[in-house]
């Protein structure tokens, strides 16, 4: 028999893969981009002050940490560019999450009842498009949004619209490369739920007085909504900090935050302000899921 | 095996006295089932079949798994529609009336709660669904929660209930609407056997109280006999006898339903002159009842052990004796089970009831014993 102790010394060592591998690769590189964010930019290599010594002693220490400041963060909130940024963000990846989630339904529920012997193709099609490179993925999207693309030509053919259409450059290409790009994402926890739903639940429904769509709505969504939750939160994350996609489609006046810190750490070199910029990003993703975290949690 | 106690008083008829419906004769039929068939992918799952079912009758559809009883309890409910035939619900046509539609409820196998809501929100749910007023509504959740006995449990979630509890949650959502008739597919089935019973008898209790149809699908024969006023034994998609429960019991009409409800023994032979049956095994001939039978016609002599008397060699008395020796005992606590292998070949099974305090097994195995009975213990089968 396992003692406890025993048992508990399992746990750690399971754990302690994860614990080191977040530790490595995700708290160190956290706190870094958190203290550069209170640095203030500089001309010097790396290209912020105070840099901090530790071989120069406690006083040095102390003297570097008094030089922090929030200086950057109220940069972020006051400048309309950046804060604008992250409303544009929020907008579009809110949209293309919504998006997301209505044609990911309509993918995950034929899915779900297709006969059994079809649902492993029916889920490797869903998955095919990642064994192509993300970057070729979002070129090709060019090629069909472009003035002269294929969309327009195959519009223009059935005589749908007299001249092209603008799309490439504009926030709807992003939330169409948005959607695409991150609809596996959705698809796949919510046929994951839909197939394991008990098809009885809806007759039940049925029997007692709901018509189909109000069966959908009062039975089928509050069941898979844990599902709904994480396939939302797949899509909306990434959008959120999406950079390739705004950068191919959307053109220069599609502000989103991905584009705007890479601007800050690459052609403005202000690593502060963009570490600020990193660290209001993860916040905001963190509020949502932190809260529904608790919900679940509680009663 | 265990072996059929004397069935059960027919507690589902109404107390004595009172007027049952269902044999009365000439009532108009609550439900009338009218030449219904269905096939999937080419098994004829419910075969041309027609019923009447009255109200305030308790209904049991009885036969083994694949027989088409569910396939017919959703085509009451509507989840099924049929191939040809029509299903009438006081008279009117509801073969293409969808469920939501239907003032027809049903109490599911697996219980189907929505495991979202509450034990109230699942009872309130079809009553929302028919736009009662908030106060009804809630006088009516409160008198199906006092019915099904959960009381304090209104806002526990199914995953927080035991499988009784459950089970009663799911009567109490299916009787909330008050609908015309209540469909019960198998619902004790996920019950242990004590709480089974116990249940039986509140489900008896509530139908006799709302004065509902109830109609009940299950592969349980002593459930059947328990629960209800009329009994259906069905095989094959059709079926073979539709009787009281006493009936079905004493006077089956065949060795299937004679097998399936209740233990039975049946003895081959031929009808003889009227009134002797020649056994093909052994020789023996044996004293029964031949009435509409002709001579020389091959059938069973189906005889329930019950209706068996043992004696020791040489004492057996009776119209019929048949010397054999003991080669099987069950102890069943209310009855003793005795295996019986014959002289002349063959074997029966024998119940004796226990009706003395400690009293120590009658015959030992291996005991020489003869068994007698009436001429009118049993009856002739030829189908």
């Amino acid at each position: 028999m396992m003692s406890g102790a025993s048992g508990k010394r399992g746990a750690f060592w399971l754990r302690l893969p994860a614990v080191l591998w977040l530790t490595l690769f995700f708290l160190i590189p956290f706190l870094i981009v958190a203290k550069i964010s209170l640095s203030e930019s500089a001309v010097a290599q790396p290209p912020y002050r105070p840099v901090i010594d530790v071989s120069a002693g406690w006083t040095a220490l102390i003297e570097a940490l008094s030089r922090f400041s929030l200086d950057n963060y109220r940069n972020v909130f006051s400048d309309e560019l950046l804060w604008g940024a992250y409303a544009t963000s929020l907008r579009l990846a809110g949209l293309a999450t919504l998006i997301a989630l209505g044609l990911g339904l309509t993918i995950a529920l034929p899915m779900a009842r297709a006969p059994r012997r079809w649902q492993p193709i029916l889920m490797m099609l869903v998955v095919l498009p990642f064994l192509t490179s993300f970057l070729i993925r979002a070129y090709a999207w060019i090629t069909i949004l472009k003035p002269e693309g294929l969309l327009n030509a195959l519009l223009l053919a059935l005589g749908l619209i007299s001249e092209p259409l603008v799309i490439l450059n504009t926030e709807t290409a992003v939330v169409i490369g948005l959607v695409y790009s991150y609809l596996p994402f959705m698809v796949l926890p919510l046929y994951a739920s839909l197939e394991k739903f008990d098809s009885s639940l809806l007759e039940a429904a049925a029997d007692l007085g709901a018509r189909p769509a109000q069966s959908f709505v009062l039975v089928t969504m509050p069941v898979i909504a844990p599902a709904i939750a994480a396939g939302c939160a797949l899509v909306f994350i990434p959008s959120l900090g999406e950079f390739v996609i705004p950068d191919l489609l959307g053109g220069s006046d599609t502000l989103m935050v991905g584009r705007v810190l890479w601007n800050e750490f690459f052609a403005n070199r202000d690593w502060p302000l963009a570490s600020a910029m990193a660290i209001v990003l993860l916040a905001i993703v963190l509020v949502p899921i932190v809260w529904s975290q608790r919900r679940r949690a509680g009663p | 095996m265990t072996t059929m106690p004397e069935p059960a008083k027919p507690f589902g008829a109404a107390a004595p006295g009172t007027p049952v419906p269902w044999q009365g004769g000439d009532v108009r039929p609550l439900i009338r089932i009218e030449g219904v068939s269905k096939q999937f992918g080419g098994v004829t799952a419910v075969d041309d079949l027609t019923l009447d079912i009255a109200e305030r009758e308790f209904f049991a559809m009885l036969g083994p798994s694949g027989c088409g009883k569910t396939t017919l309890l959703r085509l009451l409910a509507g989840f099924e529609t049929p191939d040809s035939g029509r299903i009438l619900l006081d008279g009117a046509d509801i073969t293409a009336v969808p469920p939501y539609l239907r003032p027809v409820n049903m109490m599911f196998q697996s219980y189907a709660l929505f495991p979202h809501l509450s034990v109230a929100g699942n009872i309130a749910f079809g009553l929302k669904r028919e736009g009662m007023a908030r106060g009804l509504l809630e006088e009516r959740v409160g008198e199906m929660v006092r019915l099904a006995r959960l009381e304090g449990m209104e806002h526990r979630k199914p995953h927080q209930l035991s499988g009784g509890q459950r089970q009663r949650v799911a009567l109490a959502r299916a009787l909330a609407k008050r609908p015309r008739v209540l469909l019960l597919d198998e619902p004790l089935a996920a019950l242990d056997k004590k709480l089974r019973e116990e249940t039986q008898f509140e489900l008896m209790d509530v139908q006799q109280r709302l004065g509902l149809t109830f109609i009940i699908v299950t592969h349980d024969q002593e459930e059947a006999m328990t629960l209800a006023s009329r009994i259906g034994v069905m095989n094959r998609g059709r079926f073979v006898q539709v009787d009281a429960p006493r009936a079905v019991y004493e006077q089956p009409r065949s060795r299937y339903v004679a097998a399936f409800v209740g233990d039975i023994n049946l003895l081959d032979g031929t009808v003889g002159q009227p009134g002797w049956f020649h056994l093909s095994e052994g020789g023996g001939v044996l004293a029964v009842e031949t009435d509409g039978f002709a001579c020389g016609t091959a059938a069973s002599f189906a005889v329930r052990p019950e209706k068996l008397t043992l004696a020791p060699a040489g004492q057996g008395r009776g119209a019929n004796v048949l010397a054999g020796r003991v080669v099987g005992i069950a102890y069943l606590g209310d009855l003793t089970v005795y295996r019986i292998a014959l002289a002349t070949g063959g074997s029966l099974r024998v119940s004796r009831a226990n009706a003395e305090h400690s009293a120590t097994a009658a015959f030992a195995q291996g005991d020489s014993v003869d068994v007698s009975f009436a001429a009118q213990a049993g009856l002739l089968l030829t189908d």
